[in-house]
């Protein structure tokens, strides 16, 4: 096999072997037995994966807008790791939600479908994953109080009655404590480093932590999956939450501003319109072309 | 024909084609029944990108050897862990200038620790010298991280422990 130039190489068709990063992707949960355990209500399971698949979904999107930005290499490749550890959760859990929401194989919304073709108000993530990048200090800061929520949940999420959520969080968990350290090293070497990146940081701090509060609001639909054993109740990782940030900022010598009463907003579809232009960008190479594989 | 097990043992990760599935510990499985070939995969990452291309070379290889039905389970459960590559795996790494990991460490009860101090020592994969520091906790792959051996001056991969 010879081509005449590099472009040649790759653009030789039928060869997915070699494209790991290509197209064609096949359903994450190939393979996994994905059957709803009895008892579980598939309407608010789907919708419960869609929370959590969304947060890590615009977490990653804003993560991956580092890329080519970054202020050093090593950092850059570190932020796109930690994205890509966050696509790759939101695929699984993507794909859950479509399993979940219709019975009927043939019937149902893959990943691609529920990332690409649903409107701001149909998404559920937290405000604080779509709020649009800041400088450096503010992408850390914002991975610090990120990783340390989704960390505790998917501590508790470990023991959901549905194996597929309890296996997706146990393997989320080993990913989400590298980034929580990750974030917190930086967190401390900005925080407790010269007068010009400890402001930038107090400044992340507080400007980040207005949304906190809505790390801790529970809907509905978490409740009753809290209640039947499938989900976690997010105001019940308050504690641990609380304990780590102010341990981290303490060291980084940042100043924590005071608990946010527990809010609503992204999970009842209530976000900021930084969501509708961060979508309008991240969709618009599948809606304008619906079905293309590249 | 070869035994599907054997067959499904010398296909290699398309990350590190150094080594095996097997010796990486991807490989759970491999069942044969009436021609029939179930092979049961564990995804190193969530992310991992090169899953597809994992069932895409066990296919093929097994299908080269005679396999035609073939099917590729994934199992999410048990997660899979760096502890589960191989002695022989951990040789090639090293010889290709990889780092093998450590044991995983026991998490304890309650919450998950911050581990923000260095956390064990990494020998150099070149020089042997124990005197070596982190550069950064994420590598070129989700599954390294890089570091530099402060007695021969090199920059090196190790792999995590997860």
């Amino acid at each position: 096999m010879s081509f005449d130039n590099a472009l040649g190489a790759i653009a030789e068709d039928n060869d997915e072997a070699r494209w790991a990063f290509g197209t064609g992707f096949h359903d994450p949960l190939a393979g996994v037995d994905t059957a709803v355990p009895d008892g579980v209500d598939r309407g608010d399971l789907a919708s419960y994966c869609l929370m959590l698949g969304d947060d890590a979904l615009i977490m990653s999107h804003r993560l991956q807008e580092w890329c080519t930005h970054a202020p050093e290499l090593e950092e850059e490749v570190a932020l796109a790791n930690v994205a890509l550890d966050l696509l790759g959760q939101a695929r699984l859990l993507l794909a859950r939600a479509g399993v979940a929401e219709d019975a009927v194989e043939e019937a149902r919304r893959g990943e691609d479908d529920l990332a690409f073709f649903r409107d701001a108000a149909e998404f559920r993530n937290v405000r604080l994953t779509e709020v649009p990048n800041g400088d450096f200090a503010h992408s850390i800061v914002r991975l610090l109080l990120f990783s340390t929520w989704r960390l505790a949940l998917l501590d508790r999420l470990r023991a959901s009655r549905d194996p597929v959520l309890a296996a997706i969080a146990a393997k989320g968990v080993k990913e989400v404590a590298y980034h929580r350290d990750h974030a917190a090293l930086w967190t401390i070497r900005l925080g407790d480093g010269t007068d010009f990146s400890h402001a930038r940081a107090q400044r992340a701090v507080d400007e980040l932590w207005p949304l906190t509060g809505e790390l801790f609001g529970v809907h509905d639909v978490e409740r009753r999956m809290a209640d039947a054993g499938v989900g976690v109740d997010p105001s019940g990782v308050r504690a641990e939450f609380d304990a780590v940030t102010s341990e981290v900022l303490a060291t980084a010598t940042l100043r924590a501003p005071e608990p946010e009463p527990p809010r609503l907003a992204g999970r009842s579809g209530d976000h900021t319109p930084a969501l509708a232009d961060l979508l309008a960008e991240m969709q618009s190479v599948a809606r304008a072309h619906p079905g293309a594989t590249w | 024909m070869v035994n599907a097990r054997a067959v499904a043992e010398t296909v290699t990760d398309p990350e590190l084609p150094m080594l095996t599935l097997a010796e990486l510990g991807v490989l759970r499985d491999v069942t044969e029944r009436a021609g029939r070939v179930e092979v049961t995969i564990t995804p190193t990452y969530t992310g991992c990108p090169a899953l597809d291309a994992m069932r895409d070379d066990l296919r093929s290889r097994l299908a080269e050897a005679g396999y035609a039905d073939v099917s590729v389970r994934t199992v999410l459960d048990p997660p899979w862990t760096s502890d589960w590559i191989s002695e022989s795996g951990r040789g090639k790494l090293a010889a290709a200038g990889v780092a093998p990991p450590g044991p995983v460490p026991h998490r304890p009860s309650g919450p998950i620790p911050l581990t923000l101090g260095p956390t064990r020592r990494v020998r150099c994969p070149r020089c042997g010298s124990a005197d070596t520091v982190e550069l950064s906790r994420f590598g070129a792959t989700a599954c390294k991280s890089l570091r530099r051996c402060e007695a021969c001056r090199e920059p090196f991969e190790h792999f995590k422990e997860i």
